[in-house]
Formats: structure tokens, C-alpha cells, sequence
């Protein structure tokens, strides 16, 4: 009853969140000099064309009005035309939107690989060489540009060593994305490179804060080795919490895939974004925006959820 | 016992006091190379030029794409603008924008985040459901979007970045509001007349000032980082002005014929310089003995 009772206030609020959302996104299309019949109508339209189309679809009328028209079209799934691409925006984003997630999937896969075996490692030499070492290249990681990462990784594997293209897979399909693993290397490796920083140091955080528990001790006072305690207790007790933090780096993951995919010209969604910004097509843009933030109150909520689901602790206001 | 000095009192008695903050900083090495680090730039870069004086504002077809000599330091790039100079003029670019728009986003940030933490109840739900929507519209998207429309000069930039980054600030001294708001000393002020915004100016902000000194040194980084995205996707400071990103951006075809030059310091110079703010915010975090970003 409790846990249903939660789950149906923090739903409320992931609601009024998505509709501050939609608010401010409305806003920016008003802001956009011309409006949204600009939008429509495309940037060669006339004064007197706006006008009349602006009064035909209703958008002389009071913003309150309008927006409640724009939430209709929302719910319609109609995003808007791109000013640019001649297309539906949410036609665009369907076609895209697939590619930028297996890359970012791969990219968080990866980055979880190497990130809890590290931080598990730095807890437990904590405060020794290794630790440190780790600790460093942690914060040299999470400082360094994502492009200036991929860069240098250009420059080393594709212009020195030849061993991956440096252009990833192109092509409008999953397959076509699939059948040239290589040239998926570099992009999912710069992707996943601030995600080992940042994972390894909540997955050290959480060993070592399991790693002082009781339960940890009468384990190793059982007779338990080391090692069995680690990989039997600490380890599944830390890793949920990790991964559940998976769902707050959301807005991380898909900055990350808008810099890879440009520097990689990678055709998903980022770079979908980015060319729109180049050539100011805003409806482009702000679909991508509603899309994002979309999945990123989602990756947000289920985050939550599972935290407060496996970890009974998080409920109780312990943590 | 280590962080505490022990002093004997006037009538034999021991009290203790935490050692003093700027000890407790000293101890981290790693935040004082980071002070080292970020007072090495600042001079490299706003004295740098009195002493090593580059043209960075005409083009010289004649001198493109030097590599590094006895006079050009650090090469010339495409247009003949002098590399290690253009480091200098670009990094007072970047640490300008870094710098202001970090305070920015935390002053915002500390304003909401009291006052929401403050007043509780539905205000506070609203104020924090806002906050909510920010975080779920990725700074960097929000940020290319608001360029591309109103394509900004350097003081558009700094107030575009703070105020797509007062989120997390605004979060922190909102936690931190609500442990304050009933300590004896507000319902005291409250109780003899002081009004909301005396005990929210007077008690709750001096009070915070570690966790708001703390979140503005990983505002400062994270917005250096930021201003360098905007720049290297071509929607930042435009030419012949020019911050690191923007030298990155500019170089990222040369380095493929070679010319590392034109890349390699000024992506070292942004990663010298974040890393260095983190680590002093790591330190600050630590000697303060405040939560913040971990």
C-alpha cells in the first residue's frame, strides 16, 4: 500500500514535470522569430501568408488557447515539419532515434563493464597506489571533452595504427548499423569513457559503504574468505544501486551520443540535432528537446523506483 | 583525531576546535595543485599577452600553418593567427565565461533554492517541479537551441549558461534550507518580528555558504565544460573572437593532416583547467565537510 501510494505520487510528478516540459518548449517555439507558422510554411513564406495561416489555424487567438491546441497535436504524435528535411520531425526522430540508442546502450554496456570491476577494485585497496591512480584518471576523464577524447582516439587508432575507420557505420537500417562492428569501436569507446569515471566512483562509493556493514563482518567471522564475501554479498548489494543510477544519467548519455555522432557522423539523433542547429530548424530541434526530456523524466522515475524497490533502506529515509 | 587541534583551556581543560579550514584544504594536495593550476592560467592568460604580444584580430596569409619554431611558439594556425597567443586570447574567453556564468548559475540557484526550501508546502512543490523540468531538458541541448535562435555575443553566452545551470545548486541549498528553517535562532528572529526575507538574508544564506562556495566551484568547472561543447558545435563565441572550444572546433580539420599543434593545447589547456576547479571543489567539499556533487 505504501510502496502504491509512492508510486502514484512520484507518477503525479513526473506529469507535472512533462507538462513544464511541453510549457517551456512552447515558449521557445513562440520565441522563434516568425512562430510556428514558419515552421509550416517554411522560411520563404510572406507576411501576408503567415497572417492568413496564423488566423486559420487558430494562433491569433490568446497563448493559453494555443497551447492547449499544441498539447492536442502532441498527443497526435505531430511534432511539426523540419524547415530543412521537408519531412514529419517525428517521422525523423523514428527513424533516428533506434540508431542513437544502440549506440548508447553499447556505450553504457561497455562503460559498466569496466566501471564496476575498477571501482570495486579501488574500494578494496582503498587509499592505496592503485586507488589513487584510478581516482586520477577518474577526474582526468570526467574533465576532458567528449570530442577531444574521440579525436585523439582518431588520431591514434585510425591515423597511426590503422585499426578502425574512423567513420561509423552508415546506412538507415539496424543491420546496415551491425554488419560493421569495427567501425562501432571508436564511437562506443569515447561514448563509454566519462561513464567508467563516473560509475567506477558511485561503485566504489557503494562497495565501500556496503563493505562496513555487519552483515559483512559476521560473514567474514562465519569463516567466509574474503573474496567469497566480496563477489557473494558486497558485490550484488552494490551493483543495484549503480545501475539504477543509470536511469539519472539519461540526459548525460544522449549529450554524450550528440557529440559522437557528430564528430563520427554517425546519422541518429544527434546528429540529427546538431545539423538542425546549423541550420536553425527549430522544429527540429525542439522535438529532439521533447523527446529527450521525455525519456529522461522516465529514466528518472525508474530510477527511483528500483532504488526504492530493492533497497528497502531508501524508503525508510535511511539513505 | 586527525583535523583537530587540541588546545588545553585556562582551567586545565581540554577543548577541541577543528583545525582551520585552510588547513584542512592544505591537506589535500591534489585541491592545492589545483589552486597552482587555475592561478598558472589565469596569469598565462590575462598577463600572458603584455609579455609574448600576438596580432589576434587581422589574418596573415602569409604565415598559415607553421609548425612550431623559435618565433611561433605553439605554431600558426589556418589564418596565421599566432597559436600560443591565440591560447592566451582564447582561455580569457573561456575562463571569463567559465567563471561568471558558474557564479551566475549559483547565485540563481542559492536565490531559488531558499526560497523554495523556505517557504515548504506548494511553493516549495512548484519551485522544485520546475527545477525537476530543467534537469530533464539536457543543459547542452537547451543551450544550442537558445544560441541557434538568438546566436549570442560573449555577456549573451554568460547569461544563457547560468540560467540553464542553476539546477543543481538550487537543489543543494534547498536541502539545506530545510535543516536551518527551524533551528532556535530563526523561530527566534521569527518570534520577535524579523520578517522571511530578514531570516532567509541573515540566517539561512550565511549559514549555507559552505555548500554554496562548494557547488559554485563544480558550477565554474561543469560551465567551462559546457562553453567548450558550445563552441567546438560552432554555436559559440564567433571569429575572429575565439575560447578554447572554439580553437578545437577551428583545428579539428588540421589535425587530421597533422597539425597537432592546433589541437593538442588547447584540449589540454580545458582539461588541466576542469580538472583543476573539480579538485578544488573536492577540497573545499572536504574541508567544509558539506555534501555535494560526489
Amino acid at each position: 500500500m505504501d510502496t502504491l501510494l509512492y508510486l502514484g505520487r512520484r507518477l503525479l510528478q513526473a506529469l507535472a514535470v512533462i507538462v513544464i516540459v511541453t510549457i517551456v518548449v512552447f515558449c521557445l517555439l513562440h520565441a522563434l522569430p516568425g512562430g510556428p507558422a514558419r515552421g509550416i510554411l517554411g522560411p520563404q513564406a510572406t507576411a501576408q501568408q503567415i497572417a492568413a495561416f496564423n488566423h486559420e489555424q487558430g494562433l491569433d487567438r490568446p497563448l493559453p488557447v494555443q497551447y492547449v491546441y499544441y498539447l492536442r497535436e502532441l498527443a497526435q504524435g505531430d511534432l511539426g515539419t523540419s524547415y530543412t528535411l521537408n519531412e514529419a520531425v517525428s517521422r525523423l526522430i523514428e527513424q533516428r532515434l533506434p540508431k542513437t540508442l544502440v549506440l548508447t546502450l553499447l556505450s553504457a554496456l561497455a562503460g559498466l563493464l569496466l566501471a564496476v570491476p575498477l571501482g570495486m577494485w579501488q574500494a578494496v585497496r582503498r587509499n592505496r597506489p592503485a586507488d589513487y591512480v584510478i581516482t586520477t584518471l577518474s577526474f582526468v576523464a570526467y574533465s576532458t571533452p567528449v570530442y577531444f577524447l574521440g579525436l585523439i582516439l582518431v588520431l591514434v587508432f585510425t591515423q597511426t595504427l590503422r585499426w578502425f575507420p574512423s567513420q561509423a557505420p552508415q546506412g538507415d537500417t539496424l543491420a546496415q548499423v551491425f554488419a560493421d562492428p569495427a567501425a562501432l569501436v571508436l564511437p562506443v569507446v569515447t561514448g563509454a569513457a566519462s561513464m567508467v569515471a563516473v560509475f567506477s566512483r558511485y561503485m566504489r562509493a557503494a562497495t565501500l559503504e556496503n563493505l562496513s556493514e555487519d552483515y559483512v563482518r559476521t560473514a567474514r567471522a562465519g569463516g567466509a574468505g574474503q573474496y567469497a564475501v566480496l563477489f557473494r554479498h558486497v558485490f550484488r548489494n552494490s551493483l543495484t544501486p549503480v545501475v539504477a543510477m543509470l536511469g539519472y544519467y539519461v540526459p548525460v548519455l544522449f549529450g554524450g551520443a550528440l557529440v559522437v555522432e557528430q564528430l563520427f557522423n554517425y546519422p541518429g539523433m544527434g546528429l540529427l540535432f546538431w545539423s538542425a542547429a546549423q541550420s536553425s530548424d527549430y522544429p527540429v530541434l525542439l522535438g529532439c528537446v521533447l523527446v529527450i526530456s521525455v525519456a529522461t523524466v522516465v529514466g528518472t522515475l525508474l530510477a527511483d523506483v528500483v532504488q526504492r524497490v530493492v533497497d528497502p533502506r531508501v524508503k525508510e529515509g535511511r539513505v | 583525531m586527525s583535523g583537530r587541534v587540541e588546545t588545553a583551556g585556562r582551567w586545565g581543560l581540554v577543548a577541541q576546535f577543528p583545525a582551520p579550514l585552510g588547513a584542512r584544504f592544505a591537506r589535500n594536495k591534489l585541491a592545492v595543485a589545483g589552486v597552482s593550476v587555475v592561478g598558472l592560467f589565469l596569469l598565462f592568460c590575462f598577463i600572458g599577452p603584455l609579455l609574448y604580444s600576438t596580432d589576434q584580430t587581422h589574418t596573415d596569409l602569409t604565415q598559415v600553418n607553421l609548425p612550431p619554431s623559435g618565433s611561433h611558439w605553439l605554431g600558426t594556425d589556418a589564418v596565421g593567427h599566432d597559436q600560443l597567443g591565440r591560447l592566451m586570447y582564447g582561455g580569457q574567453v573561456s575562463l571569463l565565461v567559465g567563471l561568471t556564468a558558474g557564479v551566475l548559475a549559483t547565485v540563481i540557484g542559492t536565490l531559488w533554492g531558499a526560497v523554495a526550501g523556505y517557504a515548504g508546502g506548494w511553493v516549495d512543490a512548484v519551485m522544485m517541479r520546475v527545477v525537476d523540468a530543467g534537469i530533464a531538458i539536457p543543459a547542452l541541448f537547451i543551450l544550442l537551441v537558445v544560441s541557434a535562435i538568438t546566436s549570442p555575443g560573449t555577456l549573451g553566452l554568460i547569461v544563457i549558461l547560468g540560467l540553464v545551470s542553476w539546477l543543481v545548486p538550487s537543489r543543494l541549498v534547498r536541502a539545506e534550507t530545510l535543516t536551518l528553517k527551524n533551528r532556535d535562532y530563526v523561530l527566534t528572529l521569527r518570534a520577535t518580528g524579523g520578517t522571511h526575507g530578514r531570516a532567509i538574508r541573515r540566517h539561512i544564506l550565511p549559514n549555507s555558504v559552505s555548500t554554496i562556495v562548494v557547488a559554485a566551484t563544480f558550477q565554474i568547472a561543469d560551465a567551462i565544460l559546457l562553453v567548450a561543447y558550445v563552441s567546438y558545435l560552432g554555436l559559440g563565441v564567433q571569429p575572429p573572437k575565439t575560447d578554447w572550444g572554439g580553437m578545437l572546433s577551428a583545428g579539428l580539420t588540421a589535425a587530421y593532416s597533422g597539425r597537432w599543434w592546433l589541437i593538442v593545447p588547447p584540449g589540454l589547456a580545458i582539461i588541466l583547467v576542469v580538472c583543476a576547479f573539480n579538485a578544488i571543489g573536492d577540497g573545499l567539499r572536504d574541508a567544509f565537510d558539506v555534501k555535494g556533487r560526489g
